[in-house]
């Protein structure tokens, strides 16, 4: 009992799934909400084991295969926290559009799975594992509203490049494992250790590794997706795709890069410096162009991308925490943004123009704030959390070195703060268009106004908040 | 009072900030609590702040009222608050321009009222807080976390042209400022990892840092001062804020602007300074001179005094640079002095406006026919703008023309001709709108202010007099700092120790 300890919440989120898949079959019209409850008890009671593991000494359990440390702790909570928030979000708006089914919250369940072995991984095969069943998962959310052409369009695009992807971080894993005879993640690093400094084989495997991993981020060149999938997808499967997916692969760039690589991590540096500056640029450059609401909170993903490299970059401990934080930071800030989107739509109609933020501020006074604090928050404007989550990366680049890199990146928030201001502008300054009333479940009233307002809240515990990350990251190199 | 010392600056910052979310939160449903609830909050915060005043010791240039709380241990910054001789009275101009903004909204805000208040008393905290603050990253979230009600102010309550002017100013702003989060984070670093502003102070800095770090913290301040040539913003801002917003913008931001110079640059890269005053002098002199004949040909009242702040924080940024005494205390009078004059006049045009709807100087003519006692209090506040003897605005300007004398003949002969454009713009428009017989039959119909209007007339016009009669107390608490700033051990930023 004592080995499989540290992976008892995926296991519990398995089984949860595979009894809702049974349960569906049984007593789907006797009790409706049957489904959703079940899903958020499983992901709360997640949340609760994985916390009550915390104060256990690290380690790599079922022959290698995973690893039970604070970092994936940390990450497992925090994926398990914005998938019911995700849920709670969405629970109307499916409902509406007739996916109120036991296949979305399965497929739900199956991809915090996934996201769950990804960020405890600690062998290649486990990872690639994890990773392939958050994929699939999520291939199939898209595709969810079978009659929807965008949907399926959507879907079949992150298919056909998600293949493309997994298939070059493969033939990156399989270079590594040539060039140190090893697939497990510690022996890996030891291995490189040995090789000489600029080993063709290994370095050619960290460039695909590298490429596979940019993809999953969405960072820039590997971004083409991004927009795509956003726009195309449902918003409830944009808002679970766009938050702790991230914080995911976020993670994997930890365990593979930082734990397993940290041999290369000359190479990598100099390499994540090109993405995260075209990440920036293009992200922040192309999101002024964006008339569709989701396309542009797309583009500004990839520009969040960029400043989470930032973070990771600096190839120092504390900058792998200011990374995580700020990693955390954006899939809360996300889950807003699109929260409210949710908010304004209602059956028939998706908020997915600028132009459906109009007037905002006279329709909906309270929920024109939160989107308020949420844009300022994503410009990374003061006493907002997502300044100091900037201030945390940038301070990173600037302890490593990389000043000018750092200059680059305040001058491309600012002009990312344009189109977070277009959105503010267009909420509060102009006059509405459309004067129908939001109707939505008190949930995700609830959560959306708590989620908005943490934006200020949390300013003051900062401090608190930065000192968890730092204690995740502890034990990497 | 013990306690008090510990936690007046906090109280400060926090009251009226709390005041304003609490009429966010509650004045859609209880209207009536707005204004006695606004008016609490302004008046409480004044009364907080005034013993301040009286506790100060002004023999010292040392931080006083001085808190400390860590706030996030990973990158030592702290909440480190503390007042100086030169941030105290920029405290309490805050905070009474607060009290008179709060007055001065009279029945023509009619929209969005509890939004209107709940800006001004969350703005009139981070002032406060950005005065007081003794450390860098609290200094920066105070500074630009003005930015989003200011933005909302403009872009809510302004004219026709209120979006494009407020985008306009945040953009602006935010790019000065994000520049100066990084030299803070340099900073940071060469003074092993910590914010605490005094601490930068000590640091041997090379010539290049110290330039970089300059410019950087140049545009950040040039373009809130706002100096010449970022200073576009500032018309458009101007006219199309209400009344209140334009109060506060030109009465205390403008003077953040100023006090970052003599906060940061001055003492953290005082080598640099040195090197570029010469740029300093050149842009502080063209706004001075070219900014005061761009007035001159203004026809909308609140453009032309936008256009004459821009005028006198030149001379600001002149007595700051010119690094003698008498300049230093010139610029730090004109601050406080310009924070009064300038917001008087906005009022007095809020006065007008309010009653005819326009700020077009062509509209008005003989209103001294109608309004006796309101052109009786526009004429001393027209006279301080200018420069008049026994007014606050005299005695600044004298004592940085006065500086720049010492400092090269030249610099004082431009400087000077302030006296007379700045004579010129103000009085013109006085006579145009004042004097002369009544030709437009909208002025016919003009009241005399009312009590509360001339309530708050009268306490700015007592300032003014005040300051220009009897500057000695403020300079009197200036004088240890000042002089800190100057010939701190080790550095010389002046010459001689008069």
């Amino acid at each position: 009992m004592m080995h499989i300890r540290p992976v008892l919440p995926e296991i519990v989120v398995f089984s949860m799934a595979c009894v809702i898949l049974l349960a569906d079959l049984f007593w789907k019209r006797r009790f409706k909400g049957l489904m959703y409850g079940l899903t958020q008890a499983t992901l709360i009671a997640a949340a609760i084991i994985a916390y009550s593991l915390r104060n256990e000494a690290p380690r790599v359990v079922l022959h290698g295969m995973v690893i039970g440390d604070r970092l994936s702790i940390v990450l497992q909570i925090a994926i398990f926290m914005l998938t019911a928030i995700v849920l709670a979000y969405s629970r109307t708006y499916i409902a509406e559009r007739g996916v109120f089914r036991s296949e979305y919250f399965v497929l739900a369940l199956t991809g915090v799975v996934g996201m769950c072995v990804m960020v405890s991984a600690a062998h290649f095969l486990s990872l690639y594992l994890g990773l392939e069943l958050l994929s699939l998962s999520l291939y199939a959310l898209i595709a969810l509203q079978r009659d929807s052409i965008a949907a399926t369009e959507a879907a079949m695009k992150y298919f056909v490049l998600g293949a493309l992807s997994s298939g070059l971080l493969l033939y990156g894993l399989s270079m590594l494992y040539g060039a140190t005879g090893s697939l497990s993640i510690s022996r890996v690093a030891t291995a490189l250790a040995a090789l000489p400094r600029h080993d063709m084989v290994a370095t050619l495997g960290l460039v695909f590794v590298l490429s596979g991993l940019a993809f999953k981020l969405g960072a820039v060149p590997f971004h083409m997706w991004v927009p795509d999938v956003y726009e195309g997808a449902p918003t409830a499967v944009t808002l679970y795709v766009g938050a702790a997916p991230k914080v995911a692969a976020f993670a994997l760039f930890l365990r593979l890069l930082v734990e397993g690589l940290h041999g290369l991590s000359g190479a990598w540096q100099e390499m994540l410096v090109l993405l995260a500056f075209l990440s920036m640029a293009i992200g922040n450059v192309v999101a002024i162009a964006q008339t569709n609401l989701k396309r542009m909170l797309a583009y500004s993903a990839i520009a969040h991308m960029g400043f989470l490299l930032l973070g990771l970059l600096s190839a120092r401990t504390s900058g792998y925490a200011d990374a995580l934080f700020y990693a955390l930071v954006y899939a809360f800030m996300t889950l807003g943004a699109f929260g409210v989107i949710i908010l304004l739509s209602r059956k028939g109609f998706e908020a997915e123009r600028l132009e459906d933020l109009r007037g905002l501020y006279q329709r909906s006074p309270w929920y024109a704030w939160v989107m308020l604090l949420i844009m300022f928050s994503m410009a990374g404007v003061p006493p907002t959390i997502g300044f100091y989550a900037k201030f945390a990366v940038i301070q990173a680049a600037v302890s490593a070195g990389f000043y000018g890199l750092a200059v680059a990146a305040v001058l491309f928030s600012v002009i990312g703060a344009f189109y977070y201001l277009r959105i503010v502008k267009l909420m509060f300054f102009d006059a509405p268009v459309d004067s129908s009333p939001l109707r939505q479940g008190r949930d995700l009233r609830w959560i959306l106004s708590a989620n908005g307002i943490a934006m200020v809240l949390a300013a003051p515990w900062a401090g608190t908040l930065i000192a968890i990350c730092r204690a995740a990251v502890r034990g990497l190199p | 009072m013990d306690v008090y010392r510990h936690i007046a600056l906090s109280i400060a910052i926090w009251l009226p900030i709390a005041f304003g979310l609490v009429i966010l939160v509650g004045g859609r449903r209880y209207p009536g609590l707005v204004r006695p609830l606004a008016a609490i909050g302004a008046g409480l915060t004044f009364l907080v702040t005034v013993p301040l005043w009286q506790l100060f010791h002004a023999g010292s240039f040392a931080m006083q009222f001085q808190e400390h709380i860590p706030w996030i241990p990973a990158f030592h910054i702290n909440y480190a608050l503390g007042v100086d001789g030169i941030s105290l009275p920029l405290v309490l101009l805050t905070s009474v321009v607060g009290v008179i903004v709060v007055m001065a909204a009279g029945p023509a805000v009619k929209e969005r009222v509890p939004e209107y208040f709940a800006s001004f008393l969350i703005m009139e905290g981070l002032m406060i807080g950005v005065f007081s603050a003794l450390d860098a990253m609290l200094f920066y979230v105070f500074w630009e976390a003005m930015l989003i009600p200011m933005f909302l102010i403009i872009g809510i309550w302004g004219g026709p042209n209120r979006v494009y002017a407020t985008i306009k100013f945040f953009l602006y702003t935010f790019l000065g400022s994000v520049l100066m989060l990084v030299a803070l984070l340099y900073l940071y670093f060469r003074a092993g990892e910590t914010f605490n502003i005094v601490s930068f102070y000590h640091l041997p800095l090379a010539a290049t840092p110290q330039i970089l770090i300059f410019l950087a913290f140049l545009i950040a301040f040039a373009v809130k001062i706002p100096m010449w040539p970022v200073h576009t913003w500032l018309p458009d801002a101007h006219v199309e804020a209400p009344t209140g917003g334009s109060v506060v913008l030109a009465a205390i931001m403008l003077k953040m602007g100023a006090y970052g110079f003599v906060r940061f640059s001055l003492p953290i890269v005082p080598l640099a300074s040195h090197e570029l005053a010469g740029l300093m002098i050149t842009l502080s002199l063209i706004a001075v001179v070219y900014i005061g004949l761009v007035a001159l040909v203004q026809d909308d009242m609140k453009k032309l005094i936008a256009y004459s702040s821009i005028a006198h924080m030149g001379f600001v940024t002149l007595g700051i640079f010119l690094f003698s005494r008498i300049a230093m205390d010139g610029a730090l009078v004109q601050m406080i002095s310009h924070g009064f004059v300038s917001a008087a006049l906005f009022l007095c045009v809020g006065v007008m406006y309010d009653r005819l709807h326009s700020r077009a100087i062509h509209d008005y003519g003989g209103v001294v026919n109608r309004m006796p006692i309101f052109a009786a209090f526009m004429m001393l506040f027209a006279m301080a703008n200018s420069g008049l003897p026994g007014t606050s605005g005299f005695v600044g300007e004298f004592l940085v023309i006065l500086g720049a004398f010492k400092a090269d003949f030249w610099y004082a002969v431009l400087a000077a001709t302030t006296l007379i454009s700045g004579a010129a713009y103000t009085l013109w428009m006085y006579k145009r709108v004042i004097f002369g017989p009544i030709t437009k039959p909208a002025v016919a119909s003009l009241t005399d202010v009312t009590g509360r209007e001339l309530s708050f007339l009268a306490v700015l016009g007592a300032a003014v007099l005040v300051l220009g009669l009897w500057p000695a107390p403020l300079l009197h608490v200036m004088t240890a700092s000042v002089h800190h700033l100057l010939w701190r051990p080790g550095v010389r930023l002046a010459g001689a120790n008069p």
